[in-house]
């Protein structure tokens, strides 16, 4: 077992002028005040990667940077996935009893710090270098290929889709950190800018500046009562022209795992935090786990049932897709809601008296899958 | 993939399309490798495909991944499942649906020689 004892998550958008190591600052500070520690206090540290910052050693760059000398500490890269792998790495890292307190971090300039061409770019790179990136593939259509394929067997419209990016964005403007805040309909969402066939602008998320940050620790501290009961991963493909089927992937297996280890069903958990990089994404995500019927994941979206007073509150603080997306730090993000959310301190946000959440995150084409089970401790 | 094996295929610049075959095992797959990911036996058989198959999914891509290709959006980009037991990416013929039955030829796309589908008839 281990602790979430501190969070810390900086406004997502533009940052102008500031750094990666400005934005892990910025988001360390904040989740060590959280947590009530002091640099001192901190012997393990693990991060990300910055695609603005490319380094052999980030985690000592960082830490050099910030001052702490952790006992422990290295960097962890599966993509959009790697936030969530970093708490479990983190987590397991506590059990051991290697450190007491594992400053997890990941920050960056990915929007001002580069061009938005260098940035689609950096992220087509997740496809095959000689097989998929010359046929013009960027990130939006490798997930614009599996949506073909997933709405062709369940059947899914578009105006489904909408639904699920049209809710994010209710979440976010009750955020003042959202990337974006004003309210936007399903209209607007089938009406806005074609990307990649089906996916349109409001389908994808943005690219942000921000920072994320939490601290696990072995033992619980005063200030928030959170720990880390189960968590799991799977990793089955790298490409999408490699994945044995666009329809089955590993965030069954994945999410089983961990609320096996946790000793709670599905049915148990009352607070979801699902990687929502596309609105397909997040479709996927909640159908293969079991959060929503196959094809009805917008049609439970517009009936409330993922809103603060629904049955399942969802992405609170508006998701990747409208809180805004970051690299590494966009799913540290879900998990700082979700923190927030279990410790009844998201303020207006505040969605009943969650007990037990379900984090679930993917990187590269859906091909690394990390699951985490939160509870709220008395 | 032996030295001097005489396949060459769209990604070193010939008009072909290679995929790989185990004879140990019977696997078949499309990157190219020296050994059989399923079995590890190595030194499987790489061979050219005729470039018959089957639309499994389709995007028509309306965002450039550069300047240079800002002209030629949009473009399809497909998954094909070959005949011959693979799958592959391509380009191909907007007005592809899922589960159409296509036939590979090959176009310029900027400085790269990229398969490219069409609608077959029988």
């Amino acid at each position: 077992m281990s602790w979430i004892s501190g969070v810390g998550l900086t406004p997502f958008g533009k940052h102008p002028g500031r750094s990666t190591l400005d934005l892990m600052s910025d988001a360390a500070a904040a989740a060590l005040a959280d947590a009530g520690l002091e640099r001192r206090d901190v012997d393990g540290l693990i991060c990300g990667y910055s695609t603005t910052l490319p380094h052999l050693m980030l985690s000592t760059l960082f830490s050099e940077h910030f001052g702490l000398e952790p006992r422990y500490a290295h960097a962890i890269q599966i993509g959009g996935a790697s936030g969530f792998a970093m708490a479990m790495a983190a987590h397991l890292v506590v059990e051991s009893g290697a450190a007491k307190h594992i400053l997890v971090v990941a920050g960056e300039n990915r929007l001002t710090g580069q061009s938005r061409d260098a940035a689609v770019q950096t992220l087509a790179q997740v496809g095959h270098a000689v097989y998929e990136v010359p046929l013009g593939a960027i990130i939006p259509a490798y997930y614009a290929l599996v949506a073909s394929r997933y709405i062709h067997q369940f059947g899914h419209s578009e105006r489904d889709l909408a639904e699920l990016a049209v809710l994010m964005r209710a979440h976010a403007c009750a955020n003042p950190g959202a990337q974006f805040g004003e309210p936007i309909t399903v209209e607007d969402v089938l009406a806005s800018k074609p990307i990649a066939s089906p996916l349109k602008l409001l389908d994808c998320c943005p690219v942000s500046d921000g920072g994320a940050a939490f601290v696990v620790s072995r033992d619980p501290t005063d200030v928030s009562r959170v720990r880390i009961l189960g968590a799991g991963q799977a990793h089955t493909h790298q490409h999408v022209s490699a994945v044995a089927s666009l329809t089955q992937f590993g965030a069954e297996a994945s999410s089983r795992e961990a609320l096996g280890q946790a000793r709670v069903e599905l049915e148990d958990c009352d607070y979801a935090a699902i990687y929502d990089s596309f609105t397909i994404t997040l479709a996927i995500l909640l159908e293969e786990i079991g959060l929503a019927p196959r094809g009805g994941a917008g049609r439970l979206a517009r009936e409330g049932h993922f809103s603060p007073s629904g049955r399942m509150p969802l992405n609170t603080h508006g998701g990747l897709l409208s809180y805004g997306h970051c690299g590494v730090g966009g799913a540290m993000a879900h998990l700082v809601e979700a923190q927030l959310q279990l410790s009844s301190r998201a303020g207006k946000r505040q969605a009943g008296s969650p007990r037990l959440a379900l984090l679930h995150a993917d990187g590269g084409v859906l091909s690394s899958h990390v699951s985490l089970v939160l509870e709220a401790a008395d | 993939m032996t030295s001097g094996d005489p396949i060459r295929d769209w990604t070193q610049g010939e008009a072909a399309i290679a995929y790989q075959h185990c004879g140990a095992c019977g696997a078949v797959w499309y990157f190219r490798r020296e050994f059989c990911p399923r079995c590890g036996t190595r030194e499987p058989a790489t061979l050219q495909a005729g470039g018959r198959g089957t639309v499994y999914a389709q995007t028509l891509v309306h965002r450039a991944p550069s300047e240079a290709l800002r002209s030629r959006v949009p473009y399809l980009i497909v998954l094909v499942d070959m005949e011959e037991g693979f799958r592959m990416m391509g380009q191909g013929d907007a007005r592809l649906a899922i589960s159409d039955r296509v036939l590979a030829r090959f176009e310029w796309f900027g400085d790269t020689l990229v398969p490219y589908f069409r609608k077959r008839e029988e």
